[in-house]
């Protein structure tokens, strides 16, 4: 950290780094991913390395450091999602929105990805939509509830 | 056996967004209670009800506040884990929407009995449609002074099942990648900026309250010799009816998974998440305890359709990417176990290739940093044990040559 390599004092708890993943987390909100002049000023704000401040937005995976859809489809890939069919549903979601898992729709609608266990495996399969969780998924509800996100 | 709720005894029954529905189930007496005894009290009293951590590694509550307690210098932290990654685990979620007055009141009696300055809950990102009623929740009971001062801030995770560990949780909430910590020092003693800290899961804190209302010998008269109170189990799975249940500890998994969840042609049952245990259908009739076999209460069903490796290879594939990759042993071993184990699965396995993940498993239980690489090697070793045969039967016929 700067303050360590020019021997400055430690700044007061909670130190300004307890604030990195939630201004993390706010610019993820606001621009749907943390482009590198972004991460450059909070690293100069906060006073945390570069390389840290990337160590950080690259360690969780809600955060993104490349660009990314308006909209970011999460499904669970886990195990009670995954025997209750979730690989039809992943299908029927590439089909409907014309985008690969990974990958972003040529218009930015949508990103696809998979994501781990997000505690409503009784009600499986599921899949995120930005903060909006969906449960009971079959493959006829999917086009409709696509529709709400342009 | 039929349910007992303690811990939901509320749920269904109040409404959650409403505080005057808590009060009128006995909400905020027992903080008042506790509020009228001196801190060393209240930990007694927790310490004699033997209540033990219900987030999965089952420490004495009581003891580990009183650590914290002891500890020199008055900047201590309580901080409740809300992370429940555990694949398969979804009471703390039901809780949380449910009956959050109790988890607040919780929190604020785990405050005051080891004299934090403040709580936090760490809530998981893919909870974050919790976050506005949870912080309403918390604001409502500020208000109507139930608070006395003690703050309870909200943080986010960002999508980290390592996050769930401890230390790795404080780690975050300095702002940092969620990296397990060398223990010791463990966090009583050093914990959230090298203060001494308590973390307690949801379901703990949802006991503190009843506990305190009701007292230690109440308590100790439920579960088992080691194992007091109730659990709150999550089932899922090749079972009609999926949700979450509370037992009294002991009560059998066959009392659970068929009796009340509705599970028929079991073939194996997964206790405990990714790190947890599988166990067949011969052993349903185990109780649910510490002594025994539990975790956080976890239990994903699997019918007699399914494939013992693809259970086993994605259970492996979840750890191998959720590691935080800190220490060789679960970085290098978790990948290895998944390497070997679609090997097997896909009909390219050698026999050396069954010795080696149990040497694996071995060096991997004994050095891993953290309960993720210290549990990976659980369902392969359970696995070997029980199901030994769907591994030999998908071995090359011939020796082969590498």
């Amino acid at each position: 950290m700067v303050e360590r390599r020019i021997g400055a004092p430690i700044p007061d708890r909670p130190p300004d780094s307890h604030n990195l993943l939630f201004l993390l987390g706010k610019a993820q909100s606001r621009f749907g991913y943390l482009p590198e002049n972004l991460l450059c000023d909070i690293s100069n704000s906060l006073g945390i390395a570069l390389g840290d401040v990337y160590g950080v937005a690259t360690f969780y995976s809600f955060f993104s450091v490349q660009e990314q859809g308006r909209h970011v489809i999460r499904i669970c890939k886990s195990l009670p999602c995954f025997i209750k069919k979730s690989q039809h549903i992943i299908n029927v979601v590439e089909d409907a929105t014309g985008v690969k898992l990974g990958t972003t729709s040529p218009n930015a609608r949508f990103s696809i990805q998979l994501v781990n266990c997000i505690g409503e495996c009784d009600k499986a399969p599921t899949m995120m939509i930005d903060g909006r969780v969906y449960v009971d998924l079959t493959p006829h509800k999917i086009s409709r509830i696509l529709k709400d996100y342009e | 056996m039929p349910q007992l709720h303690i811990v939901l005894r509320n749920c269904g029954v109040i409404d959650p967004t409403r505080i005057d529905t808590y009060i009128k189930r006995d909400g905020f007496q027992a903080l008042n209670k506790a509020r009228g005894m001196k801190p060393e009290q209240v930990i007694e009293e927790i310490k004699a009800s033997n209540l033990r951590g219900r987030g999965g590694a089952g420490f004495p509550c009581g003891l580990k506040w009183e650590l914290a307690k002891n500890s020199p210098g008055d900047e201590k932290y309580l901080i409740c884990n809300a992370d429940e990654g555990e694949v398969g685990t979804f009471k703390d979620r039901y809780i949380l929407e449910s009956d959050p007055f109790s988890l607040v009141e919780g929190i604020s009696i785990a405050g005051y009995a080891i004299g934090a300055r403040c709580g936090y809950i760490y809530l998981r990102a893919e909870y974050h449609h919790l976050l506005g009623s949870l912080l309403a929740v918390i604001e409502q009971a500020r208000s109507a002074g139930h608070l006395d001062g003690f703050d309870i801030h909200v943080q986010e995770g960002a999508g980290a099942y390592i996050c769930g560990e401890e230390s790795a949780l404080m780690e975050s909430i300095e702002g940092k990648r969620g990296e397990v910590r060398y223990r010791p020092p463990f966090p009583p003693t050093k914990g959230l900026w090298g203060k001494p800290t308590v973390i307690n899961n949801v379901e703990t804190l949802m006991n503190i309250p009843p506990i305190m209302l009701n007292g230690a010998g109440w308590f100790k008269k439920i579960g088992t010799e080691r194992s007091k109170g109730t659990k709150v189990f999550s089932v899922s799975g090749d079972v009609d009816k999926p949700g979450v249940y509370e037992l009294e500890l002991g009560s059998t998994l066959r009392e659970l998974v068929e009796d009340l969840a509705g599970a028929r042609n079991i073939k194996a049952i997964q206790v405990g998440g990714a790190t947890g245990r599988i166990v067949p259908f011969s052993m349903i009739n185990t109780p649910l305890s510490f002594e025994t076999i539990l975790g956080a209460g976890a239990i994903t069903v699997f019918d007699e359709s399914r494939d013992i490796l693809e259970i086993v290879c994605k259970t492996l594939e979840f750890l191998a990417e959720e590691s935080c990759g800190k220490c060789a042993p679960c970085r290098e071993g978790t990948t290895a176990l998944v390497e070997i184990l679609n090997t097997i699965r896909n009909g390219g396995g050698r026999r050396g290739d069954i010795v080696d993940i149990e040497e694996l498993s071995r060096a991997m239980m004994l050095s891993s940093l953290c309960g993720l690489g210290q549990g990976a090697p659980n369902p392969v070793v359970d696995t070997l044990q029980y199901f030994r045969a769907d591994y030999e039967s998908r071995l090359a016929t011939k020796e082969g040559v590498k």
